[in-house]
């Protein structure tokens, strides 16, 4: 098992936002995390990459507890790529450098090397012109497409995906969703927290259905998603479905 | 798109109009100008005492005279401005950056960097000038600097709690986002500083720091209160010599003439980081 959730709880004031949830995600798994806003998705990836500190339980990353306070965050976070919904690309920094920041301030890896490798990661994602442009020049899709990048030159253990293509225009959306599906088929370990039920269902090995902070229904997606058991689980799907999203 | 393309008639038309209404207001502008100068030169000249001003504060003989003294004072002035100015700003963002620092271990330093900025921020400079120059002397301890490297350093440390604020609100302004992406790719709270907050703080607050440089620049001339030869304690010595003020009005010329061009330097970066925000969004 890569990564395993334990009764992990989360309160902010007094909104219990991850109540006793467990959940355990094995080596070359992708798992998708379904739920409404406020369900705990993004709280619980934010949790696993020690942004957020919890407040019960643990989680072990590799069978090694990254919740023990003594652990350095810094070395586990090189271990987990995280990408965010509003992309956080640097804007001071051309696509290069804020691709090669870690691999050469964390990772000490000679500079050169590492921009060689970051140019043949950006032509694989068709962004190669775009190496020394600033984010602000790129579009959405683009924008992602580069912190994806940012996030895999570390070669993570572990990927977490936090409503990547929720910031994105309809049109866009599709480039970020190859570029996943990608990393799937190249056994990439993934956590993804989406509202793409489609994609959910393409990619995810698991979909993970959240609601007030716990997992209340979990499997494959063709049952998750096609034949839900839970009420709960029937109602959001309709309401998505109501949106246009499935 | 130019190639067989006729503005068309309405097109023109606004064109023309836009024109028109264009020349108008340069017109406009140049008339309500010229009406209020002459209104100012006519009150002003008009006054009853103006006579005896222009005498003892625009006495061109005098200005003539005193002009080497003051322009020598002025050198002092820009030599000390540049000085403090880097020193000051090296001050504030040592501070601004102490200030943000998390944990148990660095309470005394941030207690210290918060008193300062609130200290230094409400004492009168010219407070802390003769506290400097004069009682800092008055310990009579070897090595003390002279009265210009005090009142320097009173400018520095003055201007250090003002800059040190200003940078401040440029690092708060960064936004969270910025340091979880930082962090999540491994990067420490330095690093996270060094390379992503700052550079971005900086940026953003360029403006306002430029400012209180100008700000500093007028300042500067307080270190004459201590005793240094400046611009204007030149201008002092040669209205002593002749009972006339002229001098003072030649050196405050020469001080709007010094900041002129980083007046214009702070309105051109004004300008480009409004441009930039905007073409972000």
């Amino acid at each position: 098992m890569l990564l395993a959730v334990d009764r992990v709880r989360k309160v902010f004031g007094t909104a219990v936002v991850l109540d006793d949830l467990t959940l355990d995600v094995d080596e070359h798994q992708v798992v998708a995390l379904i739920g409404a806003s406020g369900s705990g998705k993004s709280t619980l990836l934010r949790c696993v990459n020690l942004l957020t500190e919890i407040d019960d339980g643990t989680i072990r990353l590799d069978g090694e507890d990254i919740t023990d306070p003594r652990v350095d965050p810094d070395r586990v976070r090189r271990r987990i790529g995280m990408v965010f919904q509003s992309f956080n690309l640097f804007p001071h920094m051309t696509v290069l450098d804020n691709i090669t920041l870690a691999p050469v301030k964390v990772h000490r890896r000679a500079a050169a090397e590492a921009r060689n490798q970051a140019r043949e990661w950006l032509d694989r994602v068709g962004l190669a012109d775009k190496a020394d442009a600033y984010p602000d020049r790129l579009s959405g899709g683009q924008q992602q497409r580069v912190a994806i990048v940012r996030a895999l030159v570390n070669n993570p253990r572990l990927l977490l995906l936090d409503e990547v293509t929720s910031a994105l225009d309809p049109e866009l959306v599709g480039e970020v969703l190859t570029m996943v599906r990608d990393l799937k088929t190249e056994g990439m370990t993934m956590v993804l927290a989406t509202h793409e039920m489609g994609f959910a269902r393409q990619v995810a090995d698991r979909v993970v259905f959240l609601d007030g902070g716990r997992v209340l229904e979990s499997g494959p997606p063709e049952q998750v998603l096609g034949d839900p058991v839970e009420p709960r689980t029937r109602q959001f799907l309709a309401r998505i479905i109501e949106a246009g999203r499935l | 798109m130019t190639d067989g393309y006729h503005p068309s008639e309405q097109q023109r038309q606004r064109t023309a109009y836009r024109r028109r209404r264009a020349v108008r207001s340069v017109l406009l502008a140049a008339v309500s100008t010229a009406v209020l100068g002459t209104l100012l030169v006519v009150a002003v000249t008009g006054s009853p005492g103006w006579e005896r001003v222009r005498a003892s504060f625009f006495d061109p003989r005098i200005a003539r005279e005193s002009l080497p003294a003051v322009l020598d004072g002025l050198w002092l002035n820009i030599r000390l401005l540049v000085v403090c100015a880097a020193l000051a700003l090296a001050v504030g963002l040592v501070v601004a950056v102490l200030r943000t620092l998390r944990g148990p271990v660095f309470f005394p330093v941030r207690a210290l960097a918060t008193s300062y900025t609130y200290m230094f921020r409400g004492v009168p400079l010219i407070i802390v000038i003769y506290l400097f120059a004069f009682g800092i002397p008055g310990l009579r301890l070897t090595g003390t600097p002279g009265v210009l490297v005090l009142g320097g350093a009173a400018l520095v440390v003055t201007y250090g709690a003002y800059l040190a604020e200003v940078f401040r609100a440029g690092i708060e302004s960064v936004h969270p986002s910025q340091l979880a992406a930082a962090r999540s790719l491994g990067l420490s709270y330095r690093q996270t500083m060094r390379h992503v907050v700052l550079p971005q703080a900086v940026r953003r607050v360029a403006p306002p720091l430029l400012n209180d440089t100008v700000a500093l620049q007028k300042d500067v001339g307080l270190v004459s209160l201590a005793g240094p030869i400046d611009a204007v304690r030149a201008a002092q010595i040669a209205t002593a010599e002749n009972f006339n003020y002229t001098p003072y009005v030649v050196a405050a010329v020469l001080f709007v003439l010094l900041a002129l061009p980083l007046i214009a330097v702070t309105d051109w970066v004004t300008l480009r980081a409004a441009r930039r925000q905007n073409a972000g969004t």
